[in-house]
């Protein structure tokens, strides 16, 4: 058996450091798996969330060396053992303990953005009809586990802190998919623009990248409200036809 | 007591998963005020991980199926223990909540004509699982989740109940403490609904994330309430079995549902060996024929990969022990076979079931387009649990109702595949409307300082033995693991008397040893005192699993004793009821299951 050494992050809100666990590992082993040894056999009171162990629940965000990953999919066979693996946590939320974020801003977040509002059933047998080549783009959303290390990785977040003015790439898929839900019958742009601050993303892509879903975040969800909202607000042949048709 | 923070509610829900989130969206929309509180964060929960699809007989693919068929087929499949009520409601029941999901923003994959889509599954006659991809559970919890942040209902996210609190007979609430700082804090209500799911991390090999501990169905034992069934556990035919890390992570059953065989290390399809009297008319016995019902077709009779999920378990069961098992244990579950049969099939395998295409590309490293997967049978779910009234799901406590896998009666002796996603639809929304109701027609309750300060005393008691013997006394998690061996080794697929006798001795002895547990640090997220919370709940469970199955001396749906291998009439008459004693300790009865009404009976005629 090989032995690794783990250097993860102790701490509270008001300060940690790295503390360094050697211990054994075997075939097949998930970084999760270690810190999950580490708990039951060096260190009981080690904190850090999880759940499926499956990569569907999107609860054991964290950084691995520095990338946000989630930690239930991540073989040791896949990171450089040979130096201390570093664990940390989500560097774009407040710390609680050790691995452990306080990612409720997400929870409030969710809140603001309005909800779903259907259009009336099509059917006869009163039950809606959507075609599958239309709800293939909704879909793609909806894989989403909210993890939230597209949040975690966003330079507008993690860097710059605005968390007040900025949904995140998160958010801006969720309001994707109910925008492009082809029942939805709400208009979410003007919030898009203003309070939910679209137009600080300058599309470097780094949350498509670690996206654990594969979602195309960038292009798929977010050029296209960036384009509808360009559309909507600053289109100059649009503004004029708008003005006209109110005087009418 | 005043230190303690008190938060009323009408009806406050305990899990947050697929039951509990739709039993408080009802609530909350019948005016009550609805507190919900669950272990994890919200919309984390175990539902997230159910795959294959919720079962409706809506007829959109098939339209021969009806409620009639899906109330038989349950029936079928639960080897008539079931709460025959709880089937009826339920098959009649589940169209309209698929229709609130959609209505609620969920988006099903569709059929051709823009309907949602329904697939196979084990023991369903027609295809019947709305579904979306292998992910249905994560789309079910979002929605509920998006659907219940609107609805004013209270959330608290990582809290974990202590004890249930009593007011004489009713319940008047809970405590719990919030593991991210281990406050305590009491939550007053009239209504409580438990919907925690399941006990699967009582066994070692488990498809169940650290959540299923049993709680709900503990705490309301402890709180007078009453079990049912606890003897019947799932245990679903296909987890993973490599790497160790992963063992017991399932493998959806939509697998085979899209044309995944089950061979042997021979190359043999074993499944054709044995195939139950009960279910030989519906079931093909030409390789051919069962393609071909995977794929749609309507005169094809299912493969019997598909047959229910107790006996599948035990095939493959019956292949290891014979020797022609996999390399680690298990054995193989092909799809990528299907390129004999069509074109694309990488493409289209990786279009029908993404997430086990990337749960094994991830995980184990194996591309299931190109090999087979090698999986064996895991603990899944239990079928038992908290007793309820099939209309209302109140239990024999006033004001406590349970739902979902917490709660028994729908699935008798085992679940088909399906029936729990459209089971928590169902009886979620039933139990928030009838605790609601509950609520409302009730008077206030009290909560005893006595009752919250002596469960606040004995959560603590590990840490004040750890302060006292330092590092001599036992952790919490080396019990965990003993026990967890012991029902896998003793109480687990196939049971006998002599082993099931030595379990219930050794769950007494690991009672005494998790008496004494001690737990260090602080309290503040600290995984080892939780699990020494944990460790009552699933001591109890244990206990009362063990107890159910050595008095039911037959072999019935996901109760297999190989000292009574045949089914027994007697035994199919009756359903375990689990209770705790004045004295403390755990009483059992039988209890006659009430005749069923002259049109469901010739409803089970008619489809047999």
């Amino acid at each position: 058996m090989k032995t690794v050494t783990f250097r993860i992050w102790r701490g509270e809100t008001d300060g940690g450091k790295l503390v360094d666990y050697t211990t054994e590992i075997s075939d097949g082993m998930v970084v999760l798996d270690v810190v999950h040894k580490i708990q039951a056999t060096q260190a009981n009171d080690l904190a850090c969330r999880w759940n499926c162990k499956a990569g569907k629940c999107g609860s054991c965000s964290a950084e691995i060396n520095g990338v946000p990953k989630l930690m239930c999919m991540t073989r040791l066979d896949q990171i450089p053992i040979e130096q201390p693996v570093t664990i940390t946590p989500m560097k774009a939320f407040p710390i609680v303990r050790d691995l452990v974020t306080d990612v409720s801003w997400n929870f409030r977040v969710k809140k603001q953005i309005k909800p779903f509002k259907p259009c009336a059933p099509q059917g006869e047998d009163g039950a809606w009809r959507m075609m599958q080549e239309d709800v293939e783009r909704v879909q793609e959303f909806r894989k989403c586990i909210e993890c939230f290390l597209c949040q975690d990785v966003c330079h507008v977040l993690r860097d710059h802190n605005k968390h007040e003015e900025f949904i995140g790439p998160r958010f801006l898929v969720y309001t994707a998919a109910l925008e492009m839900h082809p029942l939805d019958t709400e208009d979410r742009l003007p919030e898009l623009k203003q309070a939910h601050g679209i137009g600080y993303c300058n599309i470097t892509k780094c949350c498509t990248k670690v996206c654990p879903e594969h979602i195309t975040i960038t292009d798929n969800a977010i050029i296209p409200l960036k384009e509808r909202v360009v559309d909507e607000f600053y289109d100059p042949l649009g503004w004029l036809w708008k003005l006209l048709r109110k005087k009418d | 007591m005043s230190n303690y923070e008190t938060i009323e509610y009408d009806v406050l829900v305990i899990g947050a998963g697929g039951a509990g989130l739709r039993a408080a969206i009802e609530a909350s929309a019948a005016g009550v005020k609805v507190g919900l509180v669950c272990k994890s964060l919200l919309g984390k929960a175990h539902t997230v991980m159910a795959e294959g699809g919720m079962a409706a007989a809506m007829g959109n693919v098939d339209d021969r199926d009806n409620w009639r068929v899906h109330f038989a087929d349950t029936m079928r499949g639960g080897q008539y223990v079931n709460n025959w009520r709880m089937a009826e409601l339920h098959a009649k029941e589940a169209p309209a909540r698929v229709h609130d999901l959609e209505a609620w923003g969920a988006v099903f994959d569709r059929t051709k004509d823009g309907k949602i889509l329904q697939r196979n599954f084990g023991g369903h006659r027609y295809p019947r699982l709305a579904h979306v991809g292998d992910r249905t559970g994560l789309e079910l919890i979002r929605t509920l989740q998006d659907r219940g942040v609107h609805q004013g209902i209270g959330v608290h996210m990582e809290q974990t109940i202590v004890t249930l609190l009593k007011d004489g007979d009713r319940v008047s609430g809970a405590l719990a403490y919030d593991r991210e700082r281990g406050r305590f804090r009491i939550f007053k209500s009239k209504a409580v609904v438990v919907a925690t799911g399941g006990l699967g991390r009582a066994y070692k090999i488990t498809s169940n994330s650290w959540e299923g501990t049993g709680d709900g169905v503990s705490l309301a034992y402890h709180a007078g309430a009453e079990l049912l069934d606890m003897e019947f556990i799932q245990f679903h035919p296909t987890g993973m079995v490599w790497p160790p890390s992963v063992m017991g992570l399932l493998v959806t059953e939509a697998v085979r549902g899209e044309g995944g065989v089950l061979r042997n290390k021979e190359g043999k399809r074993f499944m054709f060996d044995d195939i139950p009297d009960n279910y030989k008319s519906q079931t093909s016995t030409d390789p051919e024929e069962g393609w071909r019902y995977t794929q749609g077709d309507k005169s094809a009779r299912r493969p019997p990969e598909l047959l229910t999920r107790d006996h599948v378990a035990r095939c493959i069961m019956r292949e290891v022990k014979a020797g022609r098992g996999s390399p680690h244990g298990g054995v193989f579950l092909d799809i990528a076979w299907i390129k004999e049969k069509i074109a694309n099939a990488p493409e289209h395998i990786k279009k029908k079931l993404p997430s086990m295409y990337h749960q094994f590309m991830q995980l184990a490293n194996l591309d299931i387009t190109k090999e087979p997967m090698e999986i064996g049978p895991t603990t899944h779910y239990a079928m038992g649990g908290i007793r309820v009234n099939g209309d209302s799901q109140m239990s024999n406590v006033p004001g406590l109702f349970a739902a979902g896998e917490c709660a028994a009666g729908l699935n008798g002796a085992n679940r088909l595949g399906g029936n729990s996603l459209s089971d928590l639809l169902v009886f979620g929304k039933r139990a928030g409307e009838y605790a609601a109701k509950y609520a409302k027609e009730n008077p206030a309750v009290e909560i005893s300082s006595d009752e919250v300060e002596a469960a606040s005393r004995e959560a603590l008691a590990p840490f004040d033995r750890g302060a006292e013997r330092g590092g001599s006394a036992e952790g919490p998690y080396q019990v965990q693991y003993e026990l967890q061996d012991m029902m896998q080794a003793l109480v687990g697929i196939v049971r006998r008397e002599d082993e099931m006798t030595a379990a219930l001795e050794g769950i007494g002895k690991l009672s005494k040893r998790a008496a004494e547990v001690a737990v260090y640090g602080h309290r503040e997220y600290n995984p080892g005192w939780h699990t020494a919370i944990d460790l009552k709940h699933l001591l109890t469970v244990s206990e009362a699993i063990t107890r159910s199955a050595l008095e039911r001396k037959e072999s019935r749906g996901g109760h297999f004793r190989e000292d009574y291998e045949a089914k027994d009439p007697a035994f199919g008459a009756v359903n375990m009821v689990v209770w705790k004693g004045p004295d403390g300790a755990m009483q059992l009865r039988r209890e006659a299951i009430p005749e069923m009404p002259e049109e469901l009976k010739q409803i089970i005629e008619e489809m047999k």
